[in-house]
């Protein structure tokens, strides 16, 4: 048995700990080095936190997402500048996903943002990359008037997903509208007309919160942005209003539950080396906006001349493609390479094996018979179209 | 029922469990419990001879694949056909139901004892 951890730990990094670390030591959590962070990787078992998200609600602890704030009066023509998609459309209250991208189209980060108001903004950015996005915004932003402030430490990110998230989100007590004159009724009825990438700047037990119909497991769901010295009190109420339908869920499950999805995870399908189209979020470029955006020529001029492209494969048996694995046109030695891995796992939801890969694009039709080189043995695979896991289908 | 104490251990967390000439052998709890849910086995047929040291199976969970070492120089007489019906047994129950491969020995090698095992894992 090799050490079979799947995790390395970076000795040069300082660790971090989450502002709910003593509530997951408290349930039993096995932790894993994420980005410099000690954040649960499962508390009871990647299966049943999986299904648990897809059945009733599982929460997660996200506290090591960076948030970074664009405010001012220029704040909208900033992101404009800076950010792939037009996020002077979205109107307050509402999220968008977007891309950072390099000069040469390549992408630095996807990112979540919202408009919390009319001059501002919160770009919620990967652990990993929090600080390069800082960076950028700061430097991309400078010519307008608006200012960024990196709030991540400021910030704690709890996410309830899953078909039970709502009745339990309205359940809990302490909830309230922002503003004079809320009560839990307001809440319920807010939350319940809150529409999918849409947000409300609410209360917990007089704290604000903003809650956001959000998530990155293909269910509904909501991500609940808290003060840090707040995150545990909201924590224990949601699996305390919760009981048994509320699992508390490691990032190895939050893996499986998006790749089914087939949402795209940042160093495996997106890199600084893909282009947004190459990864099939040709959509999230919003070229049709007016003036220039950084990476826009590049982007306009597209990728080189047979460039891969992102698909789903599918497979049978219970042998996953992993990262990294290299994908064949052919079962014999006369096959052609064209592509690799990006993702894989056996899918505890639709009981047989899917990926993501980046493929040649005439290997990249839907349907076509491909071959995954799956620690010496072509595995059968079947491009097909993403997600592999719709909800309600 | 053995006690985890009479078992002998490889630095690559397995389990060895000595009878007469014939071992038996397992991955660890510590190893269970870091691979995360098992999802497939795939042990060497009766018959196979192995050599300590090489790649004789492999042990995957939602999230990675383990690699099984032969701990010791011998040919399979039995592998676990419960396990790679029902791979969660290595999860349950590694040190009992979930048991991998029966082995006939020729000779066996220095392995560590529950002891320096634990210091290994650190547990």
């Amino acid at each position: 048995m090799t050490d079979a951890t799947g995790t390395t730990t970076d000795p040069g990094t300082t660790e971090r700990r989450s502002p709910l670390d003593e509530v997951h030591r408290a349930e039993g959590a096995s932790f894993t080095d994420f980005a410099g962070w000690q954040m649960p990787v499962r508390y009871s078992s990647d299966l049943a936190e999986h299904h648990a998200v897809r059945q009733h609600a599982g929460l997660f602890d996200l506290s090591h997402m960076g948030e970074i704030l664009v405010v001012g009066p220029e704040a909208s023509d900033a992101l404009d500048y800076a950010l792939a998609g037009k996020l002077s459309a979205i109107v307050e209250g509402q999220a968008k996903y977007s891309l950072l991208l390099a000069r040469d189209g390549g992408v630095i980060d996807d990112l979540v943002v919202y408009r919390t108001g009319e001059d501002r903004y919160m770009v919620v950015a990967n652990a990993a990359n929090r600080e390069v996005v800082a960076e950028e915004l700061r430097n991309r932003t400078a010519p307008f008037d608006a200012e960024v402030f990196d709030e991540s430490d400021d910030i704690a990110l709890i996410a309830l997903q899953g078909p039970d998230a709502l009745e339990v989100l309205q359940q809990t007590e302490g909830f309230g509208i922002q503003g004079p004159g809320n009560d839990d009724e307001d809440f319920d009825t807010a939350v319940a007309a809150l529409k999918y990438y849409r947000a409300i700047g609410a209360e917990f037990e007089g704290g604000p919160v903003l809650v956001a119909r959000t998530g990155y497991t293909g269910e509904d769901g909501f991500e609940l942005y808290v003060a840090p010295d707040r995150a545990k009190r909201l924590w224990e109420a949601l699996r305390e209003t919760g009981g048994p339908r509320v699992v508390p869920c490691g990032l190895a499950s939050r893996d499986t539950l998006r790749l089914e999805a087939g949402m795209p995870l940042y160093g495996h399908e997106l890199g600084r080396d893909i282009l947004p189209v190459q990864a099939g979020l040709g959509r999230v470029v919003a070229l049709t906006k007016e003036g220039d955006f950084v990476g826009r020529s590049a982007i306009e001029q597209g990728p080189a001349e047979g460039a891969h492209v992102l698909v789903g494969l599918t497979a049978e048996g219970r042998r996953a493609p992993r990262a990294g694995y290299a994908v064949f046109d052919g079962e014999g030695d006369d096959a052609r390479e064209v592509g690799e891995v990006t993702s894989g796992a056996l899918s505890p939801t639709l009981g047989h094996p899917v990926a993501m890969a980046f493929v040649a694009p005439e290997a990249a039709e839907p349907g076509s018979q491909l071959f995954v080189d799956v620690r010496g043995t072509r595995i059968p695979a079947t491009v097909t179209a993403l997600p592999f896991y719709k909800r309600g289908a | 029922m053995t006690e985890k104490t009479d078992l002998k251990y490889t630095a690559e967390h397995e389990w060895v469990k000595v009878d007469g000439d014939t071992v038996t052998v397992g991955i660890t709890d510590y190893a269970a419990e870091k691979l995360g849910d098992v999802v497939y086995v795939d042990l060497p047929a009766a018959g196979t001879a192995i050599t300590a040291g090489t790649v004789v199976g492999e042990i995957e969970s939602t999230k990675s694949v383990g690699e099984l070492f032969a701990p010791v120089d011998g040919e399979v007489v039995e592998s676990n056909q419960a396990v790679v019906d029902s791979p969660e047994l290595v999860n349950s129950d590694p040190f009992g139901e979930g048991w991998l491969l029966k082995v006939t020995a020729a000779s066996l090698p220095t392995l560590l004892s529950h002891d320096e095992y634990r210091a290994l894992t650190g547990e």
